[in-house]
This record gives structure tokens, sequence and C-alpha cells, in this order.
């Protein structure tokens, strides 16, 4: 769906696909400082201690929430100079893109980027021979993985969204709230194996993280009903 | 660098004795071909084009002058398109370089090394290795210089057809040659039965029609897809055969030198362009990838000027790189075309160069303003630059632990490097070398995400924690 999401809505326009290539950037870039930061860790702490090696992985992984929200704000700041930029070259005056379509194309960039560092081994190990959870695991591991993954994804998009709306008007306690959200969502999955407890709620803080950027966006439940009954 | 071909005798690996001499000719016509237009990009700023021939420069510039702002503008602009433009096959021979190497496991096997490169990696001790690569790194890269030095030479003593032979032969070695090692290996890995004849007339086809695209007329998209196809063979066989310390510190010293060259004043390539610019001279169908190139001859008649632009980015676009030495020159004259061509392309608009319509154009006074919808203009860049981003994602897709992740991540560094670079382009509206900040990015981020990234997601895919 992601994929579909970028077929359909980016990939026609040039600006757009240099902002989601930009913003994988960015992502790539919180992931490394952030995997530094764990390494570091890792190799300063006893490598036997199970307990102590999970609970590093834990502050590795909210080290690095807090990073990639970091580098949202970066890039937020990047792309508003870059609009000023944009806005002075062309000819009548406004830019050939809003502040608001750059930060669905961030949220689109950041999402596929984690969605894709996170799925990929998956798929290539997945292509090859073998039986999931065949230690005692969950067998399930696979298709959780997936749906994890893609709601990640969305969730991600959403999140820009509203991390850029934030910002232009100032809002702090709306970027605050993405960073909790963000936090939660990667909390929950700390429940894994235990799906219910990470995919239902993070499925249902998308719904209302997708709610919430269409309400922003200008959407309403008029134009949702109209655009469904395809007046 | 047609001088070493001569020099080289076959080794074991026979293949690329021949194209370093063709890489360097071109390359250095590339090169004057650039400084050319860089020449009169400046005194034009992007839009009029009519300086190519050198005639028309004090005719035009005036005219020039007026619209230089609106062409900034408009470059900068259309800024975005260009880098998709540029994106495109980029990524396109990425994938087909990680393709194969992930599919077809020759291009994985140790079969032994070039004669480049005489020291082995397998060495017992760690020290001893490092010595032998950075002694396999040092002689390539004096090749390099030497290759590239012997073609500005051959250029200033109008050594011409030298040149052009040599092109032709290492396009013909490479078109002929090396697919059909390629289209080996592919079969064998798919367990493919074929016969000789049926084999014999594909690549014959395909490499007569490759011939002719490259030197010659034909469609663009055929063109860009050969051009494509050839950076992608030859980074197939630089990755085969270069051995792993040597392969990071080639393209790391690689794109030092790119900068050395393309930016000096001293630099070879730099007095390639300047030399062609002197003579007002289009480059060799060099090894250069161009993303617009449209026009047809009979639009000589009414913009001269546009056509001699076109033209030269038409010939940068034909020429496939060949050989590594082409590709070496090639990344040289990559920085220079891809600025270069697209101060051109913007000025010029895609044009379809012929000897006959270069010829005409030159006859030509330049007396009328291009005007030139923006929207056709393209960009360049060489192919040693596709060759070198094609070895850099082939080797991380190989040899890393962290398999695609890291192919990933060197893919989007290289990307962003050459958004950047781009960037920087539009900025300086100079030639510039497109190697070094690509190959920088991904050269950091190869080794930032097999040693750090790697474990890390591997333990948080392990207890499937989500970042």
């Amino acid at each position: 769906p992601a994929f579909g999401l970028f077929i359909f809505t980016i990939a026609r326009d040039p600006l757009r696909i240099i902002i989601l290539i930009a913003g994988a950037f960015f992502w790539l870039v919180s992931l490394l400082l952030s995997s530094l930061i764990w390494f570091i860790a890792v190799k300063a702490s006893d490598p036997q201690d199970e307990r102590l090696q999970k609970g590093l992985l834990i502050f590795g992984v909210m080290f690095s929430v807090l990073l990639q929200e970091a580098f949202r704000f970066l890039y937020y700041k990047l792309l508003r100079k870059a609009i000023e930029g944009l806005v002075a070259l062309s000819e009548d005056g406004c830019s050939p893109i809003s502040i608001q379509q750059m930060a669905y194309v961030a949220g689109v960039g950041f999402g596929l980027m984690s969605g894709a560092f996170s799925m990929i081994n998956l798929l290539a190990d997945a292509l090859g021979p073998g039986t999931v959870g065949i230690h005692g695991d969950s067998q399930l591991y696979f298709l959780t993985s997936a749906f994890m993954t893609m709601v990640l994804i969305f969730l991600h998009t959403f999140w820009g969204i509203l991390f850029f709306h934030g910002c232009e008007h100032r809002r702090w306690w709306e970027i605050a709230a993405v960073v909790i959200m963000h936090l939660t969502v990667s909390g929950s999955s700390f429940c894994n194996p235990l799906y219910v407890g990470s995919l239902v709620p993070s499925y249902l803080l998308m719904a209302a993280a997708a709610a919430w950027a269409y309400l922003l966006s200008g959407g309403s439940a008029q134009n949702l009903r109209r655009f469904l009954l395809c007046k | 660098m047609t001088e070493l071909s001569a020099h080289l005798p076959q080794f074991q690996h026979g293949q690329l004795t021949e194209n370093f001499p063709d890489t360097h000719l071109s390359n250095t016509n590339d090169n004057s071909e650039r400084r050319r237009h860089d020449n009169s990009e400046r005194r034009r700023n992007d839009n009029a084009e009519s300086e190519t021939n050198g005639q028309p420069q004090n005719n035009i510039q005036r005219v020039v002058e007026q619209d230089e702002e609106e062409d900034e503008e408009l470059t900068l602009k259309y800024g975005a398109k260009h880098v998709i433009m540029l994106f495109v096959p980029v990524t396109l021979c990425m994938v087909v370089v990680v393709a194969t190497i992930k599919s077809v496991s020759f291009y994985t096997r140790k079969d032994g090394q070039l004669i480049y490169t005489p020291f082995t990696e397998e060495t017992e001790t760690v020290g001893q290795r490092a010595l032998n690569s950075v002694l396999n790194a040092a002689i390539m890269i004096s090749v390099i210089i030497v290759m590239t030095i012997l073609l500005v030479v051959l250029y200033k003593y109008r050594c011409y057809k030298v040149i052009h032979g040599w092109l032709i032969i290492s396009s013909l070695l490479l078109l002929f040659f090396f697919s059909f090692i390629y289209l080996g290996e592919v079969f064998k890995t798919y367990n493919v039965a074929m016969d000789y004849i049926t084999v014999a007339l594909m690549i014959w086809n395909f490499g007569v029609v490759g011939m002719i695209c490259i030197h010659w007329k034909g469609p663009l998209r055929l063109q860009q897809a050969y051009l494509i196809m050839i950076s992608a063979l030859m980074a197939l066989v630089f990755i085969k055969y270069l051995p792993e310390w040597t392969a990071w510190l080639i393209l790391a010293v690689i794109s030092v030198y790119d900068l050395v060259a393309v930016l000096c004043p001293k630099g070879p390539l730099r007095m390639l362009v300047e030399t062609a610019q002197e003579r007002n001279e289009t480059l060799f169908p060099a090894l250069i990838y161009s993303s617009t190139m449209i026009w047809l001859v009979n639009m000589a008649e009414e913009d001269p000027e546009a056509q001699r632009k076109s033209k030269n980015s038409t010939y940068n676009k034909q020429a496939p790189a060949s050989q590594t030495q082409n590709e070496d020159a090639e990344a040289d004259d990559g920085g220079f075309s891809q600025e270069w061509q697209q101060e051109r392309d913007n000025r010029i608009g895609p044009i379809e160069s012929t000897p006959e319509s270069r010829a005409a154009v030159q006859a030509l006074p330049s007396n009328s303003q291009m005007s030139e919808d923006p929207e056709e203009r393209g960009v360049k860049l060489g192919l040693g630059d596709f060759i070198f981003y094609s070895v850099l994602v082939g080797k991380a897709s190989a040899t890393a632990s962290g398999d695609w992740n890291t192919t990933l991540a060197c893919f989007v560094a290289i990307l962003i490097g050459l958004c950047l670079t781009l960037l920087l382009l539009a900025i300086f509206k100079k030639a510039l070398p497109a190697l070094p900040i690509s190959i920088t990015f991904g050269l950091v981020f190869y080794f930032a995400t097999d040693n750090l990234v790697q474990p890390f997601m591997d333990q948080l895919a392990f207890h499937q924690f989500y970042i």
C-alpha cells in the first residue's frame, strides 16, 4: 500500500521525488546516529548479560525514536528554507509545492525508509526455504511483521503532516503529541510476541492520527461523504 | 589512453586492454566540448547558446545577458526535473547491477585479478593486505592519470582519428564480448539451454544496434538504454575483478582525483576542455549520458546555436564507456559533462547531432537567439559516474553483511549526493565533478550501515521491536 501511495501521488512530480528521497536520507542519518549510540553502549557493557542487553536495546529504541523526531524537525527547517527559495524562483510568486504537500511527502519518505529497513531483510529471507517459528517462536512472525511495518509507514506519513502543521502554527502540543505517539507505538512493540498488545494499539493510534491529519489538511466529514459517493 | 591499450598485453582477463585508450580519448573530447560550453555559459547564463562556435559570442552576448536572470531562474526551477532525469537512469543502472549480482554468482566468484591490480589480497597478515591494496590502488590511479594525460596530449595534437578508432574498438569490445559473457552467465544461472546460433544472432543484433545507436543516430530512449547497459556491464566487470579493499580504496581515490582534475586550473581534464573550447570543437561521442536529445536535423537552419548545442550533448551521450580507463576518464568527464551539459541543454534544448548537421551548424553564422522551450533542457552525466555508482552499490550488495539494508542505504546516499551535486551545478554553473560527493556519502553510509546499523537492526528484528 505504501508503494501504491508513492506511485499515485508522488512519482509524477519530480520535486516530490526529491523531497521523498531527502526525507528517506534524513531518516537514515537518524538511524545511523542512534545505532552508533547503541553500538557504543553495547561495546561498553557486558555481552553476557541478557537482561542488560535487552535493556540496552530498549534504550536504543527510545533514543532512536527521539532522534527520528529531531531529524524530522531538522528536515522541516530545511524545507522551510527551500520553500522560500522556490517562491523566489517561481514566476508567479507562489511556490510550486505547498508546505502541506511537503509534509506529506516527507512523512512518506520517512515511512518508506523505515519500512524498507524493517522489512527488506525479512522479505529476502522469506524467499528462502524454512519454516516460520520452528523454534517455538510465533508462527505469525512474517504476517505480523508485515502489518506492523505497514502501520508504521502510514503512521510516519500522518506524523509528518501533524508535525509540520504543529511547527507551522507553533502549536507545541501537537509536536509533543506526535513524539509521544511515536514512543507509544515503539513501546508497544516491546510487547511482542504478544501481538495483541502491539498491533491493536498501533492500529488504533493510526486511525486517530489519520483522522487528525485529515482534518488538519482541510478535510471534513462532508468532503469524505462527497468523495465516497462520487459526487 | 590509446597508448595504454597498446602497451597492455593480453592478461588473463584481456578484455579490458583496449578500452582504456578509447575512454580517455572520449573523455578528452568531451572535456573540451564541455569547457567550451562552460565558457559560453558563463557569459550567457544559460540562455544564449550562440557562443558554442565562438563566432556568435560577441553578437549574442548582449542579447543573452538580458535573459540571464530569467535563465537562472528557469534553470533552478526546472532543476527538479533534471534531477529526476538523472535519477532514473542511475537507478536503473544500479538496479540492473544489483539484480545481476544477487542472482548470477559468476560476478561474485573470485576468478583472478586484472593486470592493473597485480597484488593479491589473499595475504596472511592484515598489514600485508593493506599494503597490497594500497599498491593496487596506486597502480590503477597512475594508469588512469597517465591515460588522461595521454588523451590530453593526443587531443592537443589533433590525433582525432586515433581517438575515434579507440572509441570504436572499445565499444565494439564492450558490446560484443562482455555482453556475450554476461548472457552466458545468465543462462547458466537459470539453466536455460541455448544453442550457439541463437546466441550468435542475438549478440550480433544487440551489438550492431548498439554501435549504431551510440556512435551515430538512434532513438533517444534506445541510446539511453544502451548506455545504461554498457555502464552496468562495466560495473559488473569491476566488481568481479577488483579485490575488496582495493575496490574501496580506488573508489575513494577516484573521487579525490575527479575533484582535483576537474577543478584545478592545471588539471588534465580542465586543460582538455579549455583546448576544445579554444578550437570551438565538439567533444567526441564520448561517454556521456544525456537526458534529452530530440531535435531534428532540419532545425539546424532555423537555430544554428541550438543545433550546435544539441549536437554536443548528443555526442557526449553517445560515447559509451567501454573500459576501466574510460570510466576513470569518464568519471572526470562526468563531472564536466554533467554540469556543462546541463548548461548546454538548458540553452539549447535537445538536439540530435550528426556530423553533417554539426558541420552545417558550425558554418552558419550564429546570430539568432535560441528560444528553447525550457522544458526540453536536459542534463548530462558522464558514464564513468554511472559505472562507479553502480560499482559502489553492487559491492555493497555483494559483500555486505547487512545485505539489503546496506544496499538501500548506499543507494539513497548516492541519490542524495547526486541531488547535491546538481544543486551545486545550478549554483555555480561550471563543470563539476559528479563523483566526490556521492561516492563520499556512499562510502560513509556503506561502512556505517554495515558495521553499526546492521547489528542494531538484527537485534530489533529478532525481538520484533519497531523504531
